[in-house]
């Protein structure tokens, strides 16, 4: 536990004296404030003209979670396709580059507890990130009159840690393929935004194989946990696709010994 | 203390190193000579378990480097040729990191850093960050984070490569001061770096072993200049190409 503590240390450290949690966590936010702004100014240009026409059932239909958060949630999501492997790419291919990899390698410690380290490093890491993104449904739930139901924002909330969880491992994965961080951060975001489109044929593809490729879709997940659903059959895809990717991302490392 | 039994290293066609076999026994210092590209470092990668052989076997203190890789990394100092350094740490930073990661109770890890440090002569630079310091600074840390689970082997990859003779001259001392009770292999192609470092000598040319014997009895009636030149001649003459021309380099 000690050395998977280290080895986390040492990742969020990492992250925080280079540049990179800068400029990501900056990029995040600036990104998420411009549609936070857009979809706020929409809704309440919406609320004014469905007030100014007198129309009480449409004004019912208005309400924050669906009109700000949700959406506000779904265009993080894409933001995070991109910056999550911009921040996982070093992960390994960077001490590959340094040569530190032969330190890691050479010490006595368990390549499940590196691994483990460093994805507890990054998931660190992506909880700040989505912490902060956080602070937009704060401001709704503090200004908001009627505010958002906070029980669904949560979950919402919930549901972008997870995504950033799962693409983080995707990324990891990707980053223990190569040396090279640029090929690392392409290859992740490529993988990322594949999971996220892989379900776009599924209302023509017929029945099984729509439903495969549905079941496959990370959006179709998310898009539950963001409405306030919180299932065991969506929390369980998240589960499977980290496992995955973090057994892929095993196996390459061990694979040293015996290559 | 080690134990090479009939090590192999294939990387595809290319045979890195061909059926090697030497032992170091425990307080003994062991030039490891060769021309560039002989197999040093595919040796040396094996001996600490970095790489796997492609057959044969590495014992230290009698545990293997394959099946019981955990009891040797935890016996093990290593400087690969290149310190594994994080340029964005300061000095005490990366040692308590890596005293971490080999294991080192909290309680002595301090002590530990404090040995090292004093040993390694990092007093001075202690807070600098890896990236600013010098080459030879550089080196002394990858020693340091070689020493400082006081382990009683020590694989280091040319360790003087790089250096300027004022600093060569530090490292060496500071080898002979640490071997006392350790285990050293010492990889070089400097042969006065042997000369006065090592008593035993172990030359590969071309991944075979060329000759193996203590320095003393192989230097008794020429110079090791002229043991090794024949050492590396013998067998790369015939077929030329890339050794035979770093042998004449060295």
């Amino acid at each position: 536990m000690r050395s998977i503590l280290t080895i986390a240390g040492k990742e969020l450290r990492g992250y925080f004296v280079s540049p990179i949690a800068y400029v990501v966590l900056t990029g995040f936010l600036l990104l998420g404030g411009w549609f936070f702004y857009n979809l706020l100014a929409r809704f309440n240009f919406i609320l004014g003209m469905y007030s100014a026409m007198r129309n009480p059932e449409a004004l019912a239909q208005v309400n924050l979670n669906q009109w700000v958060v949700e959406p506000l949630l779904h265009n993080l999501s894409v933001v995070l396709v991109i910056l999550v492997p911009m921040i996982t790419m070093r992960s390994f291919a960077e001490e590959k580059r340094a040569g530190t990899y032969e330190l890691l390698m050479t010490s006595p410690i368990r390549t499940g507890e590196i691994l483990a380290g460093k994805f507890l490093g990054a998931a660190v890491f992506l909880l700040i990130m989505v912490g902060l993104a956080a602070g937009f449904g704060a401001l709704l739930w503090f200004y908001g009159n009627p505010g958002p139901e906070l029980p669904v924002m949560a979950a919402g909330f919930g549901g972008l840690f997870l995504i950033a969880l799962t693409f983080a491992a995707v990324g990891m994965c990707c980053s223990a393929f190569t040396e090279n961080q640029i090929i690392a951060a392409v290859s992740g975001l490529v993988a990322c935004l594949m999971l996220y489109v892989i379900g776009w044929p599924a209302d023509t593809a017929g029945e099984p194989a729509g439903n495969v490729l549905r079941y496959l879709s990370i959006t179709e997940h998310f898009a539950e946990l963001v409405k306030g659903v919180v299932d065991t059959a969506d929390l369980g895809y998240f589960g499977l696709v980290m496992a995955l990717a973090l057994f892929i991302t095993h196996w390459t490392v061990e694979s040293l010994r015996w290559r | 203390m080690i134990e090479v039994t009939r090590l192999t290293k294939r990387y595809g066609d290319l045979v890195a190193v061909d059926d090697v076999s030497f032992r170091v026994d425990e307080g003994q210092i062991l030039g490891f000579l060769g021309p560039n590209g002989a197999g040093k470092t595919s040796t040396m990668r094996m001996i600490t378990g970095f790489r796997p052989p492609t057959s044969g076997t590495v014992r230290i203190g009698g545990h293997d480097t394959v099946t019981e890789s955990m009891e040797v990394r935890r016996r093990i100092g290593y400087l690969p040729e290149s310190p594994p350094l994080y340029l964005d740490m300061t000095v005490t930073g990366y040692l308590r990191f890596v005293g971490r990661l080999k294991g080192i109770a909290r309680s002595q890890l301090s002590d530990a850093m404090e040995r090292t440090i004093s040993v390694c002569g990092l007093a001075d630079v202690c807070d600098r960050i890896l990236g600013h310091l010098s080459k030879g600074y550089r080196q002394r840390v990858g020693l340091a984070q070689a020493l400082i689970h006081n382990p009683p082997v020590l694989v280091l990859d040319e360790p003087t490569i790089g250096l300027d003779p004022r600093q060569i001259i530090e490292i060496r001392q500071l080898i002979r001061q640490l071997a006392g009770n350790r285990t050293v292999i010492l990889s070089t192609h400097i042969l006065p770096e042997v000369s006065q470092v090592c008593e035993r000598v172990v030359i590969i040319n071309d991944g075979r072993v060329a000759v193996d014997g203590m320095l003393a009895e192989l230097t008794r009636h020429r110079s090791l200049e002229e043991v090794f030149l024949q050492a590396v001649s013998r067998e790369t003459a015939p077929r030329g190409g890339a050794d035979a021309s770093a042998a004449d380099d060295a």
